[in-house]
């Protein structure tokens, strides 16, 4: 068929559009639990596979391993050390940022998994991967029950 | 022939269907993941491969929604994979589950279908702007609704039906759906309340419609070996079918659904049925409005085209009847968490051939049943058969 | 094991727990934009349409006259053959009329939508239009309708450069 090419660009054809979707996500019965006890007490907590041992941190409502619900909470602290680091130093949309900001993968103990977070006071130069560091939280009024009640990790001293 | 081993299913589960739920996405699949097992007498690590269905990563607000699922669905350090065929997604997942024991490679496996559509406000219907044509539907402002009104008119013109012939389905389900422990919206209603309710998009009145829900379904499958080993009464997969007709739905006459017979025909091939309103002894038709309940039966060649209404008025679909339609309740009165909807179905057979449904359970003793689902634009169709 | 099991999980909350801060909750709102390219056969069908004309695509092998066109023929998956011009005249096919917009708020003129074969199409292609000139109650199944176009300099390029179909008596087409 003469499937004619249209020559002109300006003649190129779309439509613009977007979702008009907005999202809203409850925490789950474990997130809910989990975050809960950042606002209210500022301590970290996993739960405990009573078949299995294994500590889950973020805690999980059930045992990815044998599927058991998970009713045991155990409480973590607030100290963990640097298992992974990365420097950022541009934003989302790609923007240098005035000061690079640290991302690491915490973990407690022999908890399975962790928790990704920034560090705070110390420089990029200074962290090291096995560091250890505790949390900083907001002041209790300034908590809202989300991840970001931890202001920041710092190194312990 | 079909296939090189029969497959049984040996476990269901289900979650509560609501309009919110708080569990996680994750949680939900878990809850239903855990039931389906523990009463299939398995542990996790007893399942060899895991298949997941969810309709679109939009509703939950997830994106890789297969993958964010897969732990919940017991899926970590297993063979996986996450099917989506739009609404008939809830029925095509038991079809991917039964394809991989059926093949020889696998002899357990975890079928879950979960749906969380409150995550997305003000309405769940908003994430589908964009299965319209870009181009040609969405200028003109096309709703959900239109699509479906369209349909349902065009069906009623064709058979010169009345509202009020499609209504007793919404009134059927509703019932049925009292007596099921999920259910969000059952409910005695009458016909009146159906035509009082109010008009959306003539012909499609609010209460002609199923809800948005969240909610999750599993269902454990063995292989023929493992099934004779953990139960006495299992229930065998004995016919699926599956088929897609274009996207180009106004090019189409929207009265009947050709895709859903073609899905139906292979699945009665398979099960070796040549009569099906006599061999089978309830379904599940896939009823996310009313008419569709009729459209689908006539689709699954339970009765002539145009014959649906007259059966309904009947009370030839009651759960007494002739032929039991949707005793579960249906899509209009348990809930419409979309791929969890259609397993809802699955479960609801699944149980009623093995005289487990308590208060709904249909009476003679029924030993084949069928469970369909429908999606996308006015195109898919995908069925299951059952068999005590 | 419906009737073995004494309760199914599932935690309801309210759509009112939200608001009232009962339920906590993480909020996200995605910040993408989409640009779809119309293709190669739209391209040219939107470009008629600026024109003020329907064009469709056709297949030899089947004989189809296919609206709205496209490049391939899906039945005998090939090339089509060619464009051709088909009228802007048509027929209702199945209608419906909407009294709520896409937030499932009332509107207060219902819209008749109307998915119309097209005049010069093969039998039962049809595109998806609006209804005008006419109350919602008058419309009819098989009722002949004609194209109100926007005047040409307002036309874009766009299926909206026809405003709606309005009905036609038979002998007028
Ligand atoms: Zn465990
Ligand atoms: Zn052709």
């Amino acid at each position: 068929m003469s499937l004619e090419k249209i020559t002109d660009p300006r003649n190129m054809k779309h439509w613009l559009g977007h979702m008009e979707t907005d999202y809203r996500y409850t925490l789950g019965i474990a997130g809910e639990r989990f975050l809960n006890e950042i606002k209210e007490n500022a301590r970290i907590m996993g739960s405990k596979c009573k078949k299995c041992g294994v500590i889950y941190v973020p805690p999980r409502m059930y045992c990815e391993e044998c599927f058991e619900k998970l009713e045991e909470w155990v409480d973590l602290g607030i100290n963990g050390e640097v298992y992974t680091y990365t420097v950022a130093y541009l934003d989302r949309e790609g923007k240098r940022l005035a000061e690079p900001v640290i991302y690491a993968l915490i973990t407690f103990g022999d908890a399975f998994g962790g928790l990704v977070h920034k560090l705070g006071e110390v420089k990029p130069e200074e962290v090291w991967i096995g560091m250890p560091v505790e949390a900083v939280f907001k002041p209790p009024y300034e908590r809202k029950g989300s991840i970001t009640d931890i202001k920041y990790f710092k190194p312990i001293q | 022939m079909f296939g090189k081993k029969r497959v049984a299913i040996v476990g269901a589960g289900l979650t509560l269907f609501r309009r919110n739920l708080k569990e996680t996405g994750k949680e939900l699949a878990y809850e239903a993941a855990k039931m389906a097992l523990d009463a299939s007498g398995l542990e996790l690590r007893d399942i060899q491969t895991v298949v997941m269905g969810t309709a679109p990563d939009a509703f939950d607000g997830v994106h890789m929604k297969g993958e964010y699922l897969a732990d919940g669905a017991g899926a970590r350090g297993k063979p996986y994979v996450r099917v989506f065929v739009g609404g008939g997604t809830g029925v095509f997942t038991p079809l991917a589950g039964w394809w991989h024991v059926a093949s020889g490679q696998f002899d357990t496996c975890l079928v879950v279908c979960e749906e969380k559509m409150s995550s997305c406000f003000p309405h769940p219907a908003y994430a589908f702007t964009t299965i319209f044509d870009n181009i040609l539907a969405r200028p003109l402002g096309t709703t959900l609704i239109w699509i479906f009104a369209l349909e349902m008119h065009r069906y009623m013109h064709k058979h010169n039906l009345k509202k009020e012939q499609i209504a007793r389905v919404a009134v059927k389900n509703k019932k049925n759906a009292l007596d099921h422990p999920c259910a969000q919206l059952g409910a005695n209603i009458t016909v009146e309340d159906v035509l009082n309710s109010e008009v959306l998009c003539w012909p499609v009145q609010r209460l002609d419609i199923s809800p948005t829900s969240d909610g999750a379904a599993a269902l454990v499958l063995a292989s023929e070996d493992v099934a004779k080993k953990i139960t006495d009464n299992p229930v065998w997969i004995d016919g699926v079918g599956w088929c897609i007709d274009s996207t180009l739905w106004t090019n189409r006459d929207l009265y009947y659904p050709d895709y859903v017979e073609y899905a139906a025909r292979m699945a009665y091939r398979m099960a070796g049925i040549k009569n099906p309103p006599k061999e089978i002894d309830l379904a599940e038709p896939y009823d996310p409005f009313d008419y569709k309940e009729l459209h689908h039966m006539e689709g699954l060649l339970l009765c002539r085209k145009g014959e649906a209404p007259k059966l309904t008025e009947e009370g030839v679909t009651q759960r007494d009847g002739d032929l039991p339609i949707c005793p579960s309740g249906g899509l209009l009165g348990v809930g419409n968490p979309i791929a969890a909807a259609g397993l809802m179905k699955v479960c609801e057979v699944f149980w009623q051939l093995r005289g487990e449904a308590g208060k709904r359970q249909v009476p003679g003793d029924p030993r084949t049943g069928l469970a369909q689902a429908w999606g996308d634009l006015m195109q898919y169709g995908s069925v299951i058969i059952l068999r005590r | 094991m419906s009737e073995k099991i004494k309760s199914y999980p599932g935690f309801r909350i309210r759509t009112a727990d939200f608001r009232e801060g009962k339920v906590p909750y993480v909020a996200y709102r995605p910040k993408v934009r989409y640009a779809w390219s119309a293709g190669i056969a739209m391209s040219r069908f939107l470009e008629e349409l600026k024109n003020g004309r329907i064009i469709a695509t056709y297949c030899n092998s089947c004989g189809r006259i296919m609206v709205p066109p496209r490049v391939f023929c899906e039945e005998c998956f090939k090339p089509a053959d060619g464009w051709k011009h088909v009228k802007d005249t048509g027929t209702i096919n199945t209608y419906s009329v909407s009294f709520i917009a896409g937030d499932a708020s009332r509107i207060k003129e219902p819209i008749i939508v109307a998915v119309i074969d097209i005049d010069g199409a093969s039998p039962g292609m049809g595109i998806l239009h609006k209804i005008g000139e006419i109350d919602w109650k008058e419309v009819k199944f098989g009722m002949k309708v004609k194209a109100v176009w926007k005047p040409p300099e307002e036309r874009v390029g766009s299926i909206t450069d026809i405003k709606y179909f309005k009905p036609v008596k038979e002998e007028t087409l």
